[in-house]
């Protein structure tokens, strides 16, 4: 099977990887990039810890062929965070300890990240509706629920943490 | 006061917290090493069978191949985790030789240019097998005539020259025969896996100066350590396992199963060797929480008070122990409850089947006896007519009272948990039970026991 040279936009960056087919954005990513930041808890869609950013879009980055975003805008954790300091999300997660041993962290952050930017001033129903499919094995849900509700009030209230 | 001694009573940032929210703090599957091969294993298909043979021809034609492990390449190939601590008999085959006793056992460890390749070649391995009959449950395994998981003969851990951990006080027998009433429950409960979102796994590399690192996310590195040299035959000193960040463990990472092996591959490749559970190997193939049988017999006075507890338990240790005799001995420690009864007998058996191995996991034997008799406490309520509050009060353990096995109650704290407990859930409590504490009972608190 022969590879073929994808390029896409990688946190504003121009990235080019060489792939065989049906290599997953997961891994190019981690193995190839040496972005390590989105996990691999299970590389079948069924924990959330792989979760990126697709044009905003909250995607499984171990259900998707790296050629599927050929010429589309990746976001990972590494991204999101500022040159200085911390973004909202990831402060309201370090302020709530929502996390034990933090491999679920990344996956929730995107998540976040992505349901702030479709509902700014989401409720608790709409939190855990969109966490359903992140998994958490150490903390339990409601630090990382809490996390989000103080993030969205931070980024509503100053103008320098508005969502994107 | 000095500017440092200002952390107790405040809340402190945790050191890598901003590793966690950043993504930088890296996991041991985030690193990764010029050359570095991948590890698979070929698994048992069947829950036990006797291998005849393994052919490994195809595999070696895989493109990307680099070599295969088997049990003859191993310095040291049968162990027991508990060993460093003088457990007894060496019990588990790193990689298996003549029999497999479990479905998902290793037998062949296949090293690769990639994990893609790793895969390939295990899926080529040709084994021949001679299916054997498997027993699954704790008492069927100790029948006459049980197929024998292990290679001394019978399916018990040996505690001591005794097929089970025993803790006698008292005379239950005697007593049962004064109760007023006698209640019986069993209770059976399910082997539960860990899960930690990040799957078990290594990656061992060799350095310049003839010693190897390791990086793990065992929970228990020196553990690992030293079962890993004893497995290959190796001093410590050769070894520098780097450890500390777990993505989740629980006490599912506390067995010694990735690390030896991946050592022995970059050993003998004399390159960087990989050695990651999939999600699938982490559920089917990792230890689990055992499965427990737990048969409770209490005789109980007309106004509550237990005078006898007789428990007979069964872990199912599954085909290998691990640390599941720990569990055991902490489970029959604690098997009589937080209750001073002064007649108990306990006998807890570990028994083997051909499941899949078990291990440590939250509270360690410990857990599955509360279940037990907290059920129970509730079932002798009913019996005599009380309260479920006044059962555990008038029952309850105070400091100074003997064990079981024979270590004096120190720092008993049921009866103020149940206190709070109340409390929290807006449950009126009685006022005998509301001012009664945990004191000794020659301080004149006796706690409503005449
Ligand atoms: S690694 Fe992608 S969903 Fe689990
Ligand atoms: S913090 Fe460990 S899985 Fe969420």
């Amino acid at each position: 099977m022969a590879s073929t040279i994808v390029a896409f936009e990688l946190g504003g960056r121009e990235v080019e990887v060489m792939v065989k087919p049906m290599t997953t954005l997961q891994s190019a990513l981690r193995d190839q990039l040496g972005f390590t930041a989105t996990k691999e808890g299970c590389r079948q869609g069924g924990c959330g810890s792989c979760t990126v950013l697709v044009n905003d879009e909250p995607m499984l980055s171990c259900l998707l062929p790296v050629e599927d975003v050929a010429g589309q805008r990746v976001t990972t954790l590494e991204s999101l965070t500022p040159t200085q300091g911390l973004h909202p999300l990831q402060q309201a997660f370090l302020d709530a300890n929502a996390f034990q041993c933090g491999y679920c962290t990344p996956g929730m952050t995107m998540l976040a990240q992505a349901l702030l930017d479709h509902n700014p001033a989401p409720d608790r129903g709409d939190i855990t509706q969109a966490l359903t499919g992140n998994i958490c094995r150490c903390t339990g849900y409601g630090p990382i629920v809490r996390a989000i509700e103080v993030a969205a009030q931070a980024m509503h209230a100053g103008e320098e943490g508005q969502p994107r | 006061m000095s500017p440092d001694l200002n952390v107790v009573g405040n809340s402190v940032g945790r050191s890598d917290g901003i590793g966690h929210v950043t993504g930088r703090t890296r996991y041991t599957a985030d690193r990764s090493f010029p050359g570095m091969l991948h590890l698979k294993m070929v698994r048992s298909p069947l829950h036990h069978a006797r291998i005849r043979g393994i052919d490994l021809s195809a595999a070696e034609r895989v493109p990307g191949f680099v070599r295969a492990l088997t049990a003859r390449d191993v310095p040291h190939n049968c162990y027991t985790i508990l060993g460093l601590i003088g457990v007894e008999p060496e019990e588990e085959f790193v990689l298996a030789e003549d029999r497999v006793r479990f479905k998902g056992e290793a037998i062949v460890a296949i090293v690769a240019e990639t994990e893609a390749a790793a895969l390939e070649a295990v899926s080529k391995v040709q084994l021949d097998l001679e299916e054997l009959p498997a027993v699954f449950d704790v008492e069927e395994a100790l029948e006459p005539g049980a197929p024998i998981v292990t290679h001394w003969g019978n399916n018990t851990f040996m505690f001591e020259g005794h097929p089970c951990r025993r803790v006698r006080l008292g005379d239950v027998e005697q007593a049962f025969q004064q109760a007023d009433y006698i209640v019986e429950g069993v209770y059976n409960t399910s082997p539960i896996e860990h899960a930690p979102l990040e799957t078990t796994g290594c990656i061992a590399v060799p350095e310049a100066n003839g010693r190897y690192t390791v990086y793990t996310n065992t929970q228990a590195l020196y553990f690992s350590l030293d079962n890993t040299a004893i497995i290959l035959q190796v001093p410590g000193s050769q070894l520098h396992f780097v450890g500390g960040t777990v993505g989740g463990g629980f006490g599912g990472k506390v067995d010694v199963i990735v690390e030896p092996i991946a050592t022995l591959a970059a050993m003998k490749t004399n390159r960087p060797v990989r050695y990651t559970y999939s999600r699938a190997e982490e559920m089917q193939v990792s230890s689990t929480r055992s499965a427990w049988r737990i048969y409770v017999k209490d005789g109980v006075t007309r106004d509550g008070h237990i005078i006898a507890r007789k428990v007979t338990s069964y872990a199912d240790s599954g085909a290998y122990s691990r640390q599941t005799p720990y569990a055991l001995t902490k489970h029959a420690a604690n098997a009589a409850g937080p209750y001073a009864i002064p007649n108990v007998a306990i006998d807890a058996y570990c028994v083997y089947t051909n499941r899949q191995p078990t291990s440590a996991m939250r509270g360690f034997g410990v857990t599955m006896a509360s279940f037990a008799l907290e059920v129970q406490m509730d079932k002798i309520a009913e019996k005599v007519g009380a309260d479920p509050w006044t059962i555990r009060f008038i029952n309850a353990y105070h400091d100074g009272d003997m064990k079981p096995h024979r270590k004096l109650v120190e720092d008993a704290t049921l009866i103020e948990t149940m206190q709070a407990a109340a409390t929290r859930v807006g449950h009126e409590l009685p006022d005998v039970f509301r001012s009664m504490t945990s004191a000794p009972r020659d301080a004149g608190h006796d706690g409503g026991r005449s």
